[in-house]
């Protein structure tokens, strides 16, 4: 009977071990203790252009997460994307002034919205619209304007002295 | 030509009868699990042969892919500046593919081949019917248990698999190359995702364990009943699992990752 109780607790421990090795996993190398999507509100934002933004990039404020964007579509009527960003909901106070822009972790990193709060006196609600957004930075078109002011500043002397930041 | 259409006929007929009887011996499978349930000892028994001692090699192995992942991922990282992301790269690419595949490949070669021998073996000697023959059910007694420990364990091991290759990768990239240890486990949990990375890899592992399962059982209870024919049997099985497998593999690949 000792072999029997040995295969036992050897099947035991093997079920123990390949549910610790998933828990593991799930809390461990996943994201599931930091923030999960449910508990969340959403407010929606639109911007003129998105840039490389995709669906689960991190929401921050202060440079500290606290959301992800939910989904981005094309809205026909505005010609703008409509992005959902879901928030923690023990992050409610947000005012209603709260601007969001897109900005790059890095030079080549993934993009980010980054929101600035506002000083209003009400908070944002579910479903409610960011209406200061700020576009994400195109590399192409700054390089276009950088060389635009170039050029400009080789052909008249005068807007030289005022000088174009480069 | 008339010969060439006959042969390309006559094969793709004893193919397709072959998907049949195995998915009507998967029917009966199915209908004997519920008998089972008064008698677990029956699969912890098969648990023991078919888990317990698969876990060493798994757990080697998987240990060593994490390794040669860290350093070969360290490598390439490191032209970018991104050594940081190690934890990231090791993480995904065993939790979504290298984990569930190749702990399916090595369960085959381990496991798979061993049900099929013993099970054929079982048939060449007139076990299953004698059997038969007391009035046991050989599916119920000998079958059904396999197939269930197979299935039970394969996700378990996958698991274990992809815990131990993260720690090999933690290992080699922290305590061999200097990766930041914080920045290693931070990276991987916010590029982790449970849902879409964690759950597939297991949705995966699920499905490997039950294609290799059938296969394993199938093959063994099919086998003609020689000893040329159990040998066959054996290889079959770990030729057709590994197709399966891989060719899975891509399927379900696309279906979870694809759109993304």
């Amino acid at each position: 009977m000792i072999q029997k109780r040995t295969q036992e607790i050897a099947v035991g421990v093997f079920v123990a071990v390949g549910l610790a090795a998933l828990v593991m996993l799930a809390m461990k190398v996943s994201n599931l203790s930091a923030f999960s999507d449910q508990d969340g509100f959403e407010v929606v934002a639109r911007f003129e252009n998105i840039g490389g933004l995709k669906e689960r990039a991190p929401v921050t404020v202060a440079g500290v997460r606290i959301g992800r964007v939910k989904t981005v579509v094309y809205d026909d009527k505005s010609y703008e994307a409509l992005v959902t960003l879901s928030i923690a909901s023990k992050h409610n106070q947000l005012p209603e002034d709260t601007s969001a822009s897109i900005l790059t972790a890095g030079l080549l990193g993934e993009q980010y919205i980054a929101l600035e709060p506002g000083g209003a006196e009400k908070m944002l609600k579910t479903g409610a619209e960011i209406k200061l957004t700020q576009s994400a930075f195109i590399l192409e078109k700054m390089v276009g304007q950088f060389l635009f002011n170039k050029a400009a500043e080789g052909t008249g002397e005068s807007k030289a002295t005022e000088g174009t930041v480069p | 030509m008339v010969d060439w259409f006959q042969k390309l006929g006559h094969s793709s007929l004893a193919l397709f009868e072959r998907l049949g009887r195995g998915g009507l011996f998967l029917m009966r499978v199915f209908s004997a699990i519920p008998s089972l349930v008064p008698r677990p000892r029956l699969v912890i028994i098969q648990l023991y042969s078919v888990g317990v001692l698969s876990m060493m090699l798994i757990v080697i192995s998987g240990l060593n892919v994490g390794m040669v992942l860290g350093l070969q991922g360290y490598n390439t990282l490191v032209d970018f500046g991104a050594e940081e992301s190690l934890g990231q790269v090791v993480a995904l690419s065993l939790v979504r593919e290298l984990g569930p595949v190749v702990a399916a490949l090595l369960f085959a070669g381990r496991a798979g081949s061993a049900l099929t021998a013993e099970i054929g073996l079982m048939k060449a000697t007139e076990q299953l019917s004698g059997m038969e023959m007391m009035a046991v059910d050989p599916m119920k007694r000998v079958i059904v248990p396999r197939f269930i420990a197979a299935v039970i364990s394969m996700p378990l091991l996958a698991a274990m698999f992809s815990a131990m290759g993260i720690l090999g990768g933690y290992f080699v990239g922290v305590g061999l190359l200097g990766v930041d240890s914080g920045a290693f486990w931070s990276q991987m949990q916010s590029k982790v995702d449970f849902s879409e990375d964690i759950m597939n890899g297991l949705v995966k592992s699920v499905v490997f364990g039950f294609v290799a399962a059938w296969i394993a059982v199938f093959e063994g209870h099919d086998a003609v009943p020689t000893t040329e024919g159990v040998s066959r049997a054996t290889t079959r099985t770990v030729v057709h699992t590994a197709f399966a497998v891989l060719g899975l593999d891509f399927i379900l690949t696309a279906l979870m990752f694809g759109s993304v």
